[in-house]
Order: C-alpha cells, then sequence, then structure tokens
C-alpha cells in the first residue's frame, strides 16, 4: 500500500488543476496510525467554494489507495500565505500561463491604504516582458488578479500575494 | 490526477463528486476545535459572532444584488468577489455562532430560517441598493469599519474568532483598496461624478455613527467598536482628501428608543431582503444541494 502522505500529495486542486493541493500549500500535515488517516489542510480564500471538493477528493483518493478511515481537517491558523506555494507550483503556475505570486506584505500596525494601482513587478508569463499594468485586483477566482502586457498586449492572470 | 485544465478535470468521469460544488454542505469548521475557552461566556460568544456574521451576510447579499448590473465587467468580478469573501466570513462565523452556545445550530438554519428581528446586523449593511457612487460609499465605510474591527479582533481570547479576523484581514484590505481607489476616481472625476459621489457619501452617513455605539455583548466578548473610530476618521480623511470629496456632517439615524440594527431593530429594506434571501429555503425547507 502507498503511504497515505504520498496519496494525498497526488491530488490536485478543483480550480488550479495543474497544481497538487501540495504545491498550493493547502495541505498542511498528513498522520497515520492505525489505518485512522488524518489530513490537514488550510483553505486559500474564506469564501473558496473549491474546499469541500478538496475535501472530497482527498478523502476519494486515500479510499482508492485503501485507507477507508480518512479525516480532513481544517486548520485555520495559521492563515494560508501565497507564500505556501512551493518553487515548484510556481514554476507551474508560469507553465500554465498564471503568473506567480511575489512577497506577500508583512505589516504590523495599521495597514497603509493604497489609494493609485499597487505597484508590483510582475512579468508577462507569455513573452516574458517586465512592462505590465494591473486590469483589476479581482480576477475570475478570489485568488487571482488580472493584468495586462504592454508589450505583447495580451491579458493574463496573476496569483494575489495575501 | 492531473489535467491540463478546469473542465478536463470536471470531465473526469472517474469521480462521482467533481459535477457540483458544495455537495452536502459540509460545515465550514469541521475538523476545528470549538471549544469554548474558559472564563467566556458561551451565548455571549455566539451572540457577538452573529452580529458579525450578519453584517457579512446581508452586506454580501447586497453585493450580489450587483451582479449583471455593474458598469464594467471588471467591476462586477470584483464585487462578485468581495461578497463571495464576505459569504465566506459569514459562513464560518454563523457557524461558530452554533458551536459556541451549544446549539449545534447551522449556518443554513441561522441564514434561512430566522425572522427580522433575530438578525444582528448594523442597518448600513442592509440599506436598498442605489447607485454605484452610493454602493462605493457603502463599501468604503463598511471596509474601513470591519478592516480595523477584524485588525483589534486577532487578539481575540476566542482562537477561532481571531483564525476568522487573522483571514479576514487580508481579504477585507483589498475591499478597503477597491473601494477607496473607485472614491477617488469618481470624486476627483467629472463635476458629475463628484456630485453622485459625495451625494452617495452623504445619504448614508447617517447610518456611520451606529458602527461605533458599543452595544453591551461586544464590550463583554469583542471589540468596543468605540475604540475604533479614530482610525475610521483618519482614513476617511485621507480618501476624501484625495477625491476632493468632504466627509459628510450629518445627524445621525436613531433607532427606535435607541435600539438599532444590534438590537433586531432595522430599516423597511431588510424585510424585502431577507424575503428575496430566504424564499428559495422556506419554500422547500426539506431540500439539500
Amino acid at each position: 500500500m502507498v503511504n497515505a502522505l504520498a496519496v494525498a500529495k497526488t491530488v490536485t486542486d478543483p480550480e488550479l488543476p495543474m497544481l497538487t493541493l501540495a504545491d498550493l500549500g493547502v495541505l498542511r500535515e498528513v498522520s497515520e496510525e492505525d489505518g485512522h488517516v488524518v489530513v490537514a489542510i488550510t483553505p486559500t480564500y474564506t469564501g473558496c467554494p473549491a474546499m469541500d471538493t478538496m475535501r472530497d477528493d482527498l478523502v476519494h483518493a486515500l479510499r482508492d489507495a485503501g485507507y477507508d478511515d480518512v479525516e480532513v481537517r481544517t486548520v485555520l491558523r495559521p492563515a494560508w500565505s501565497s507564500d505556501w506555494i512551493t518553487d515548484e507550483g510556481r514554476r507551474k503556475l508560469a507553465e500554465a500561463g498564471i503568473a506567480p505570486p511575489g512577497s506577500a506584505p508583512r505589516r504590523r500596525g495599521p495597514i497603509p491604504l493604497t489609494l493609485g494601482p499597487a505597484v508590483r513587478r510582475v512579468s508577462c508569463p507569455h513573452c516574458g516582458a517586465g512592462e505590465t499594468e494591473l486590469v483589476s485586483e479581482f480576477g475570475p477566482t478570489s485568488c487571482k488578479s488580472l493584468r495586462r502586457c504592454r508589450a505583447c498586449d495580451e491579458t493574463f492572470e496573476h496569483f494575489k500575494e495575501i | 490526477m492531473s489535467f491540463d485544465n478546469a473542465y478536463e478535470a470536471l470531465a473526469d468521469a472517474h469521480d462521482d463528486s467533481r459535477w457540483a460544488f458544495g455537495t452536502g454542505f459540509e460545515d465550514p469548521l469541521s475538523g476545528v476545535d470549538t471549544t469554548v475557552p474558559s472564563g467566556m461566556d458561551g451565548a455571549d460568544l455566539s451572540a457577538y459572532c452573529l452580529m458579525l456574521g450578519d453584517d457579512a451576510l446581508v452586506f454580501s447579499h447586497r453585493l450580489q444584488q450587483w451582479i449583471t448590473r455593474a458598469p464594467e465587467l471588471e467591476d462586477e468580478v470584483a464585487i462578485a468577489n468581495i461578497g463571495l469573501d464576505l459569504l465566506g466570513q459569514a459562513r464560518l462565523l454563523l457557524a461558530r455562532a452554533g458551536k459556541a452556545d451549544g446549539s449545534g445550530r447551522s449556518e443554513d438554519s441561522y441564514a434561512y430560517f430566522r425572522p427580522e428581528h433575530e438578525f444582528r446586523n448594523v442597518r448600513l449593511a442592509e440599506l436598498e441598493r442605489g447607485d454605484f457612487g452610493q454602493l462605493i460609499a457603502v463599501l468604503l465605510v463598511f471596509s474601513t469599519w470591519r478592516l480595523a474591527l477584524l485588525q483589534a479582533l486577532r487578539d481575540s481570547a476566542d482562537p477561532v474568532l481571531a483564525a476568522i479576523a487573522d483571514k479576514g484581514v487580508k481579504e477585507v484590505t483589498y475591499h478597503r483598496d477597491y473601494a477607496a481607489q473607485w472614491a477617488v476616481r469618481l470624486g476627483d472625476g467629472t463635476a458629475y461624478s463628484h456630485e453622485r459621489m459625495q451625494a452617495g457619501l452623504d445619504g448614508i452617513w447617517p447610518y456611520v455613527g451606529e458602527l461605533f455605539t458599543p452595544h453591551e455583548i461586544e464590550r463583554r466578548v469583542g471589540v468596543d467598536p468605540s475604540t475604533l473610530r479614530a482610525e475610521f476618521d483618519d482614513v476617511l480623511a485621507q480618501v476624501c482628501s484625495a477625491a476632493t470629496l468632504s466627509v459628510p456632517d450629518v445627524e445621525p439615524r436613531v433607532g427606535v428608543s435607541g435600539r438599532m440594527g444590534r438590537d433586531g431593530v432595522h430599516t423597511e429594506a431588510m424585510g424585502y431582503l431577507l424575503a428575496e434571501l430566504q424564499s428559495v429555503a422556506r419554500a422547500h425547507p426539506e431540500a439539500t444541494w
């Protein structure tokens, strides 16, 4: 029997199927004792509608591998950060045309207002040019913003830093 | 299980659970330790979670009413995303309420089967949908207030509430920036856009005072909102200055004998909102999806 961690590591994200939950940093821990498997996951966004599917997928994959007694726990703290996406995950995002996130902001004290468009150095995942601009902070899913490349004019998604 | 795109994954015949998100609508706090910390009253904690959960649920519903009505596609997506973040916060907070008082009441039961006077949201969240200027005004005020509140709540004695707040801070930071940037764009835009933005702000300002009026429950188990006023005023002054708008100076809308949203006393708009929000669940109370 393949060990439970190895099985859990093959499960992909329902909305970013090129990435595994492990690549995303959503899969926090897998422990196994006397056939009882406990999987801990942390949601990316509170309203993420994919959480239930992630749970189902983990249970199904482990069941298929022969683990009948699987419990999926939600760990809320520490809150998920885009910094947890692995290097492998970042590579796969870029390959799929989604610009990977930079470092998440670390703040203490009052959070400063951003009144102009946030300045970020994001390279175009299509042509590699560094000159890109923000179209909208809110993209097709909670975790992505929409940008446009000034060199090749293509729009692309950028994984948000949180 | 590796797919090149989401559609391929959807069509994967291997897994019967892929066709619908949320098959069974699981408990959002599944597997989270929800023991009430010692020294904290479970009923108080539950009532407090309902207040913050109802703010998010009711305002999320108003935001959802903008879908297909926003001025541009990007804004439609942004407003929907903000509504989704708040709905996620509401799910966790309502679920926390049902566990804190030991009733085990579910998020759906709270959302769909409570009468109006049991909702504890501030009245600002329920206000009738107006024009885009009014939306930006409500969103700016709501998110500035909620961001300050969630920041303070990260130190809550209840670890579940602290964790929800921790996550919420990251999300609401984006909401506040979105509203602030639109306020500047409209306020510092044409004479006409300035007028509409200022009218939006003036129209909702009577409901601002309520946000900082502490309820006894908030004093006991939560963040006393009166301590957030200075930060709120500071942020609003920054935005209004950049937007060439004036911070309104109007009388607050008082409640009924001093009772307001936190006491279950709402505006006329609330009944219509709940009728829409609850109609399907009440027509088919046994349905699952």
